[in-house]
């Protein structure tokens, strides 16, 4: 499908543009994320290292004990590979502390808690070295819910978030992201052996392809039948779509008075840069 | 008469009219030192595109001191320049302003507002309703202003009034990128490129730079010759200041060539668009 295949070379200018613009105009230099060891971070991390200077993009890599031991040998490869500044900093004392509290937690909570714990920890080194915090979710896991509300989902700036998954790949091909990470599968690392396509029932592939005609092409319900889709996997897209929508939205305020932030308070965020 | 133009492709900030206005000024007076005859800004130029509720307060009445000082400038250089316009019964425009030996010559109020996609100008701002050419020292003129360009009857209506010179200021948001270019830049390329080509007209188009929110504005400002062809065009997402001759006898030699303007039955134009019109019921 021609819509999902990037023009790498153009998609590169407007990213790498993006960040230097959008991280110079709030009067900082300096960017912050949090490197898994996956193809997403990895990407935000070659695109900032090219619009700021590798100098100035510090990533953090943030360990649980059950998390594979190669996804922070990949972490490292890909700090190596594009320059940046690179420091691990451990979850497991914080995360287990907490659920010692409550020992009877499942794979959600706990994952969950892993994702807010890193978000803490990179917004406090937002602080600590006056650089704004990169997003690495893409549009594939944004459109499905597939990220935790105030956890990965938090941050600053997004350079990859209208980018599907088949497009985060191109353009890590094209980018020199090295190849070990581009070719794994893709996982959230929450236990062993975990991996996203698995626990999500299809492939990102298959996803990509559905979604790109569900949501930017509109085409309905019997276009998307007529064009070969599985009824049952357009309306569990839909439904996921629809029901992980208030991931994408800030918190629902309730109007009182004549102008509520937001819904008739309308400003934008680059307001005065 | 063959005249220089500037296209000042910058990248303004986003509700920030002094600095803006600062910028503005400083590329007039490079402009004018080099011996250029006009330049031309972008729509919104002053401040910035995504205003929103920013609208009332980086609006400019027409007797503000810094429209005086523009005003005051196209003394050396004649300028092509988009703001908010505040009139005194509050209403305000996407307006642009073609400012000559210290007067203004005309007042362009954008028509169509976009509201759709990631457009949404008609809820802040009030559209105009005309479009006109005018007499500038450089030969008859029209402005249209980013969208009002993609109304076809826009440009014609210019053409129709005598325009040979179309300005448009512009600032269109970079969207599209699985083709060969940007897909925005491609679509207004065959946009500006069709339009000289019908009306035997030359285009200037003047497009900004720069991010706000997210969203990039491309540039790519271009003077189009009027037999269609982009004699002279901008960087993509970088501010240029790119200088352009416009020769007084390409326009001639056009319309000698493909005499489409002089051949325009206008009468029988506005003998179907009344019929329409009454059949349609308004």
């Amino acid at each position: 499908m021609a819509g999902l295949i990037a023009n790498t070379e153009l998609l590169r200018k407007l990213l790498v543009g993006f960040v230097r613009d959008e991280v110079h105009k709030v009067g900082v230099t300096d960017a912050v994320l949090g490197l898994s060891g996956g193809i997403d971070s990895a990407l935000v991390a070659f695109i900032a290292a090219e619009a700021l200077g590798p100098d100035h993009v510090h990533a953090i890599c943030m360990p649980y004990k059950t998390s594979n031991p190669e996804s922070e040998t990949h972490a490292r490869l890909v700090a190596e590979a594009c320059g940046i500044n690179y420091s691990v900093v451990p979850i497991t004392a914080m995360v287990d502390a907490y659920f010692q509290m409550f020992p009877d937690a499942d794979n959600m909570r706990r994952g969950n808690k892993m994702a807010r714990e890193r978000m803490t920890i990179l917004f406090d080194h937002s602080a600590l070295l006056r650089g704004l915090v990169l997003g690495t979710s893409n549009k594939t896991e944004l459109l499905l819910g597939y990220g935790t509300l105030y956890g990965d989902m938090a941050s600053a700036l997004n350079p990859i978030g209208d980018l599907y998954k088949s497009q985060v790949w191109q353009l890590s091909e094209a980018m020199g992201v090295p190849a070990a990470v581009i070719e794994k599968k893709p996982s959230a690392d929450l236990w062993a052996g975990q991996t996203d396509e698995e626990e999500l029932g299809f492939t990102y592939r298959e996803a990509d392809e559905l979604l790109y005609r569900m949501v930017d092409l509109r085409l309905t319900r019997q276009e998307l039948l007529s064009a070969g889709f599985d009824g049952q996997f357009v309306d569990s897209l839909y439904q996921k779509i629809r029901n992980s929508h208030f991931k994408r939205r800030l918190p629902v305020i309730a109007k009182v008075s004549n102008r509520t932030i937001d819904r008739d308070f309308r400003y934008a965020r680059d307001w005065g840069k | 008469m063959d005249f220089t133009a500037v296209l000042a492709q910058i990248k303004p900030k986003l509700g920030c009219l002094a600095d803006n206005l600062a910028l503005a000024e400083k590329e007039i007076v490079t402009a004018t030192a080099a011996g250029a005859d006009l330049i031309i800004f972008p729509e919104l130029a002053l401040t910035g595109y995504f205003l929103k509720d920013l609208v009332p307060e980086v609006a400019l009445r027409l007797d503000s001191p810094q429209i005086l000082r523009l005003m005051e400038l196209s003394h050396g250089i004649s300028i092509a320049i988009g703001f908010v316009e505040e009139t005194t019964d509050y209403l305000f425009y996407n307006s642009a302003l073609y400012l000559e030996d210290g007067a203004i010559r005309h007042l362009h109020r954008k028509v169509y507002l976009p509201t759709y996609g990631l457009f949404d100008e008609q809820r802040y701002l009030a559209h105009g309703s005309s479009f006109r050419a005018f007499d500038s020292k450089f030969g008859r003129f029209g402005m249209v202003i980013c969208e009002d360009m993609w109304h076809l009857s826009a440009s014609y209506i210019l053409a129709m009034d005598g325009a040979t010179t179309l300005l448009c200021l512009s600032s269109s948001p970079a969207r599209g990128i699985d083709g060969e270019t940007l897909g925005s830049a491609a679509a207004w390329q065959k946009l500006v490129s069709t339009t000289a080509l019908f009306l035997n007209c030359r285009v200037l188009y003047c497009n900004r730079v720069g991010f706000e929110d997210g969203v990039n504005f491309w540039g790519g400002s271009e003077y189009i010759a009027p037999s269609g062809e982009s004699t002279s065009r901008c960087k993509l997402f970088e501010p240029e200041s790119r200088s352009v001759m416009v020769d007084e006898g390409a326009l001639r030699r056009e319309r000698i060539f493909s005499p489409m303007i002089r051949d325009e039955n206008l009468f029988v134009t506005m003998q179907e668009l009344s019929r329409i019109t009454q059949e349609r019921g308004h």
